[in-house]
């Protein structure tokens, strides 16, 4: 029992930790961007080679990682997104599936179709008994991942200028252009961090899934899952809801193997009916 | 209009009358048209790229000419298993670019939809890999080069009991393949006097296996055997199965040799160590024919590209139109290929492969491997074989 629930909470890290950044695109921002997963993978292949090809330590692949998916994110932010911000949600959904259909090419073209090879570093790898349980030390590692990121954003957000001046722009742009905020670069960065946080999420998550060219497609559906029952624009929701959806996963495979899968679905559309915009809605959007 | 119409039905009469005239005067001069139906894009593109350098290294080893007839290869992209495309596609292969044999099927789906384009145009079709076992009972116009999965799980099970197993428990991935592996473990198992006390099927996009091998661990079975297809799937299972310990636990691990494929062993690393596996073919076959295999394909397409079997049977495809159509003397014209196909035997890098004259399926040695890591790299070392194995759901027709 103990162990079902760690495994699940853990789980639910790696999705919080993929999905969080979405919620802040999307939520904050107002964009469907759909190709978070396209991030994502940026993230996990810069881990990989990195620390596969050049031999760079674990700690510093995934801060590259970061940086190299808020990187990605600036230039399409850059070259495409900003276009779109005021445009039609469907205008912004086919120019982000073209973007996860662009980046599987490339992605295929460059690295191959196969997945990427990945190796924890032994410090990660294996068992430590805590309070009584065997559990994973990845998946320990997650935990604290997922708790840090969380703390980081709550307190970004809310108790920075900079949270502050995200949250105005969010509400109303024109008066937020009116006292001086520069809303334009504002996204900009709330962007990049969002893109960059996928790209982390999808470090982390190469201990556990598989790399390839197909992860932004074959993943969306748990980052929409995550930030849709969550509330998208918040940052708890998404947590409490990565939360649950991980230990329903887990449990309802564990306890019921024969219908387990699904548990989640069943699971998400009784949130929704219940919480239609979100464990966690946003203020404002009722 | 009438005279649109009248002059369309007169130029098809005349394309009709030429291309009689040139089916008459067809001989072995003619290039022999092979269509290729496989996968070149999306997650599954390397088995288009293996059977491509499969049939490259053939048609190089042999001056570009199979019975004869040189021959050119028209190659169509399913994007993975897509049964409607497929159907669609040997269409078009057959009507508008008149190929004279079949080829590629990289799923079972794909595979199935074909026969009964087959059987109506009586071309010759020859399976490269789908791998479910009534695939050519669709249509006396296919044949398998490739293997079945049944074809590699029923040695396993075997083995298993040979090496005192009594207790087992079956994990499958939740689609055709899977289920057809735990039928045909069950079934050989249970027969020789094991019993399997747990068995689970997995969705096919699962991203985490913690669930289901902490639920084994509890049950605590003397072995498990496991059927994933390649890909993604098996290292994700075998990180889990080494991070909890199982071995420790003393649960033993078995699977078919698609969790050590050798396109993805590389990527899968460690964790696939001393996993013993059921199939026909390693990269690491000590034959002289295979090293030979080896050494070429790797002078072809670099280090980095491993031949798997995908590669293996696209050779031997190859190899059998081309043995084929030495026999017929360059007629590919469907009953006679078929004819001449049955019972054709010869010796594949694999090891001895032969057509059964009766269903058309192979009939090959099953090896039993153990993965190692030799001179750096990590390969499945062969060490017992199951000579002669048929495809055990026909073998009841034979």
């Amino acid at each position: 029992m103990g162990i079902v629930i760690f495994d699940g909470v853990a789980y639910g890290m790696l999705l919080f930790l993929i999905g969080v950044g979405l919620s802040i695109t999307m939520g904050l921002m107002n964009f469907v961007n759909l190709a978070h997963g396209s991030f994502a993978m940026v993230g996990g292949y810069a881990a990989s080679v990195l620390m596969n090809r050049w031999g760079l330590g674990f700690g510093l692949s995934l801060a590259a990682a970061f940086v190299a998916a808020a990187l990605v994110g600036a230039v399409l932010e850059f070259v495409f997104y900003r276009r779109l911000y005021r445009a039609h949600p469907l205008d912004q959904v086919l120019l982000s599936i073209g973007v996860v259909f662009v980046s599987m090419a490339a992605f295929t073209y460059f690295f191959g179709p196969t997945m990427q090879p990945f190796t924890l570093p032994p410090a990660l790898d294996g068992q430590v008994a805590l309070l009584g349980l065997d559990v994973g030390r990845y998946r320990l590692f997650l935990i604290v991942c997922g708790v840090a990121v969380l703390a980081a954003l709550l307190l970004g957000l809310g108790k920075t200028r900079y949270g502050a001046m995200v949250r105005a722009a969010v509400d109303n742009q024109r008066v937020a252009g009116g006292t001086g905020i520069h809303v334009q670069r504002l996204f900009f960065l709330t962007f990049s961090l969002g893109c960059g946080l996928a790209g982390l999420g999808g470090a982390l998550s190469l201990g556990m899934l598989g790399l390839e060219p197909s992860f932004p497609l074959k993943y969306l559906v748990y980052f929409l899952m995550v930030v849709c029952v969550g509330g998208a624009g918040t940052v708890t929701g998404p947590f409490i809801a990565a939360l649950l959806v991980g230990i329903v996963d887990v449990a309802g495979k564990y306890y019921l193997p024969e219908a387990g899968a699904f548990l989640i679905y069943v699971f998400m559309i009784a949130m929704l009916l219940v919480r239609p915009n979100g464990i966690v809605a946003k203020k404002g959007i009722a | 209009m009438t005279t649109m119409t009248k002059r369309t039905v007169l130029s098809t009469l005349l394309l009709a009358g030429f291309g009689l005239l040139g089916s008459a005067a067809q001989a072995a001069d003619e290039p022999l048209r092979i269509g290729l139906i496989a996968t070149y894009s999306g997650p599954y593109a390397d088995y288009g790229r293996q059977f491509d350098a499969g049939i490259a290294l053939y048609l190089k080893e042999h001056g570009g000419k199979v019975g004869g007839r040189t021959v050119e290869i028209i190659k169509k992209d399913t994007a993975g298993p897509a049964p409607d495309a497929a159907k669609r596609i040997a269409q078009e292969l057959i009507v508008r670019d008149k190929v004279n044999v079949l080829t590629g099927l990289d799923f079972s789906p794909n595979a199935y939809a074909v026969g009964a384009i087959a059987t109506q145009a009586k071309i010759p079709t020859i399976v490269m890999n789908a791998a479910s076992s009534a695939i050519t009972t669709s249509s006396p116009y296919v044949a398998r080069l490739s293997f079945t999965v049944q074809q590699v799980t029923d040695p396993m099970a075997r083995y298993m009991l040979k090496e005192g197993i009594k207790d087992a428990y079956t994990v499958v991935a939740d689609y055709a393949s899977g289920v057809d592996a735990e039928t045909a473990f069950k079934k050989t198992f249970t027969a020789g006097g094991g019993k399997v006390s747990g068995e689970v099927r997995t969705p096919m996009n699962n991203p985490d296996f913690s669930a289901y091998v902490q639920r084994i661990k509890d049950a605590k079975p003397q072995a498990v055997f496991f059927f994933f297809p390649s890909g993604v799937m098996p290292p994700a299972f075998l990180k889990v199965w080494k991070e909890r310990g199982m071995e420790q636990a003393g649960i033993k691990l078995y699977a078919t040799g698609e969790a050590t494929d050798d396109s993805y062993l590389d990527a899968t690393g460690d964790v696939a160590l001393g996993l013993v596996t059921s199939h026909h073919y390693s990269f690491a076959h000590p034959s002289p024919k295979n090293q030979k295999f080896v050494k070429d394909f790797a002078a072809d397409n670099g280090a980095k590209l491993r031949p798997s079997y995908f590669a293996v049977t696209a050779y031997d495809a190859m190899a059998a139109i081309d043995l084929t159509l030495q026999k017929t003397k360059g007629d590919a014209s469907g009953d006679k290929f078929m004819d001449a196909l049955r019972g054709l035997r010869f010796e594949s890098p694999r090891g001895p492969i032969e057509v059964d004259p009766l269903t058309r399926d192979i009939v090959q040695t099953v090896y039993i491997r153990k993965t190692e890591r030799v001179n750096g790299q990590l390969v499945n070392v062969e060490f017992d074989k199951f000579d002669r194995v048929k495809d055990p759901a026909k073998e009841s027709s034979n």
